[in-house]
């Protein structure tokens, strides 16, 4: 493991000292899959020969080379089964959670160029500095405040007015402060669908993450609340990384910068988002997008 | 570019089939006001030149109900890909093609006004020749759309160099006779009119080559050179 990585091999919580920020920013790396683009964008994380096989056996990702640059959202678009969730999944150790799961190659993140797939590399750590959202919203059983502050609480940060601080900071970014400052108090499972995806995404932001990933997070949602939830993506890319995983094709085509198409555990293509949508090169991903025999 | 019947909804098939022999269908009425406007020019036949004028509406409502079925398409099926493409190549050809036939009823028209006058001994041979081969062109391109080859809508492409280089000619041979006997002016500017309605024919037919280059390569080759276009897009030599 690099020594000057940000990340320490700790059996406890650690306590919470704020954002972890980068102070310095790579260069494209000049080997491994990158967007096909004119401009060369910082690289924020990269997934480096990446396998993974479910319960030991079988195989799910085939070899993945990606680079998520930083600041932009990256989509990932296939059919289902492709491995879209499961290439997600693997950037916060959903996978440790069960047996048998094993993942070869690594996901690299910058600029402390930190393997977080490494077995001495704590997941609750990576999940601090990466944070999710579901399908569906699953606000946890308490208030409104108490969703937002969990991940600070179980940081250990107990000042009042540091949470309360953090709480509002990150409903006012997940676009949900107007609505609900007035009802923190209230039970999350009192806000409509949209405004409790909204409120997990306010939980997500709560630790500062760099890295934010999104999967299907609108597919249970109606249209107005799928375009408030886009919209916030759009804003959030000024401050995080973003990856998506949709099966809607025109949301990736609306809110990504750049769209990686898997199919069968692999990577097919990788380019940006205007390229991928009017003049693909790879003729499964042009069957897949048109809506062809694949 | 991916066959079009590939899809997996057969009515979006259907869809994009249509809109692409509507496309045909209405090149070969272009194709057909052309060719009549010429012979009613060449044949000093004001009867016809009436017919083409009225059926200049035809291709017009072709276009409306063209664009309509693109929109149609556009907004029930958001395409992507080569299907996006083939529906912005369709839009465009078919502006085109309307003008193709605003010109050919321009021509129309001179014809109706030199019918009545006297006609030159050569009968308006310059025109015919260069009323046929921007004639051919329309119809190679269509071709050339019709079988999405991008080789021949190069070919086609290349001929518009040549309408020029006809045009100049047709030009310098007009001012000849103007020079030679000022009573020809006001005919022969109705001339002039008509050969210049050709060249902006083949013009066109240039626009729709570079539509079908577009819709099979993805690259958008207008203003751009054809030595470029061999060049780059076709990484030749």
């Amino acid at each position: 493991m690099n020594p000057d990585a940000q990340f320490t091999v700790r059996k406890a919580v650690p306590a919470y000292n704020g954002a972890m920020s980068p102070p310095t920013k790579p260069e494209l790396a000049a080997t491994g899959a990158s967007p096909r683009t004119a401009s060369r964008p910082v690289i924020k994380a990269q997934a480096k020969d990446l396998n993974f096989y479910y319960g030991g056996t079988v195989q799910a990702l085939k070899n993945i080379n990606l680079e998520l640059a930083e600041k932009k959202v990256t989509a990932l678009i296939g059919p289902s089964g492709c491995g879209k969730s499961t290439f997600l999944r693997c950037f916060n150790r959903m996978h440790d959670l069960y047996p048998g799961n094993r993942y070869e190659g690594e996901i690299l993140i910058h600029p402390d160029n930190v393997n977080i797939l490494a077995k001495n590399v704590d997941p609750i750590e990576v999940r601090m500095r990466i944070s999710m959202v579901f399908q569906k919203p699953n606000p946890f059983p308490k208030s409104i405040y108490e969703n937002v502050a969990y991940g600070l609480r179980v940081r250990d940060v107990k000042r009042r007015g540091l949470l309360d601080d953090k709480v509002e900071e990150a409903l006012r970014n997940a676009a949900l402060w107007d609505e609900a400052k007035d009802r923190l108090h209230d039970l999350a499972f009192n806000l409509s669908g949209g405004q409790q995806q909204r409120l997990c995404i306010a939980r997500a932001l709560a630790t500062d993450p760099e890295i934010l990933l999104f999967d299907e997070p609108t597919s249970a949602l109606d249209p107005i609340a799928t375009a408030s939830i886009e919209e916030l993506i759009t804003e959030l890319k000024k401050k995080l990384t973003i990856l998506i995983v949709t099966h809607n094709m025109q949301q990736a085509a609306r809110v990504s910068d750049y769209t990686a198409f898997m199919h069968l555990g692999e990577l097919v293509e990788f380019g940006d988002t205007d390229a991928i949508f009017t003049n693909p090169t790879q003729k499964r991903t042009e069957d897949y997008i048109t809506g062809r025999y694949g | 570019m991916e066959p079009i019947h590939t899809h997996i909804s057969r009515q979006y098939n259907t869809e994009l089939e249509e809109i692409r022999a509507h496309v045909l269908q209405m090149g070969g009425l272009v194709e057909q006001q052309i060719e009549q406007a010429l012979n009613a020019l060449v044949k000093g036949d004001a009867t016809l030149g009436d017919t083409v004028i009225g059926d200049d509406t035809k291709v017009n409502q072709l276009e409306v109900t063209i664009d309509e079925e693109c929109n149609q398409i556009i907004a029930r099926r958001q395409p992507t890909a080569g299907d996006l493409r083939l529906v912005v190549a369709v839009i465009k050809t078919i502006t085109d093609l309307e003008r193709v036939g605003d010109e050919a009823e321009k021509i129309a028209r001179m014809a109706v006004r030199l019918a009545g006058e006297e006609r030159p001994k050569n009968n308006y041979a310059e025109i015919q020749v260069l009323g046929l081969h921007v004639r051919q062109m329309v119809h190679d391109a269509l071709d050339a759309f019709a079988r999405v080859d991008i080789e021949s809508a190069l070919r086609v492409a290349r001929e518009d160099q040549k309408v020029d280089q006809q045009y100049e000619a047709v030009m310098r041979q007009m001012i000849t006779f103007m020079m030679e006997d000022p009573r020809t002016i006001s005919r022969m500017l109705n001339v002039i009119w008509a050969a210049r309605a050709l060249e902006r024919i083949g013009d066109h037919a240039r626009n729709i080559c570079e539509y079908i280059i577009y819709l099979v390569k993805g690259k958008d080759v207008r203003h751009t050179s054809l030595d470029q276009v061999e060049r780059e897009i076709l990484g030749r030599k």
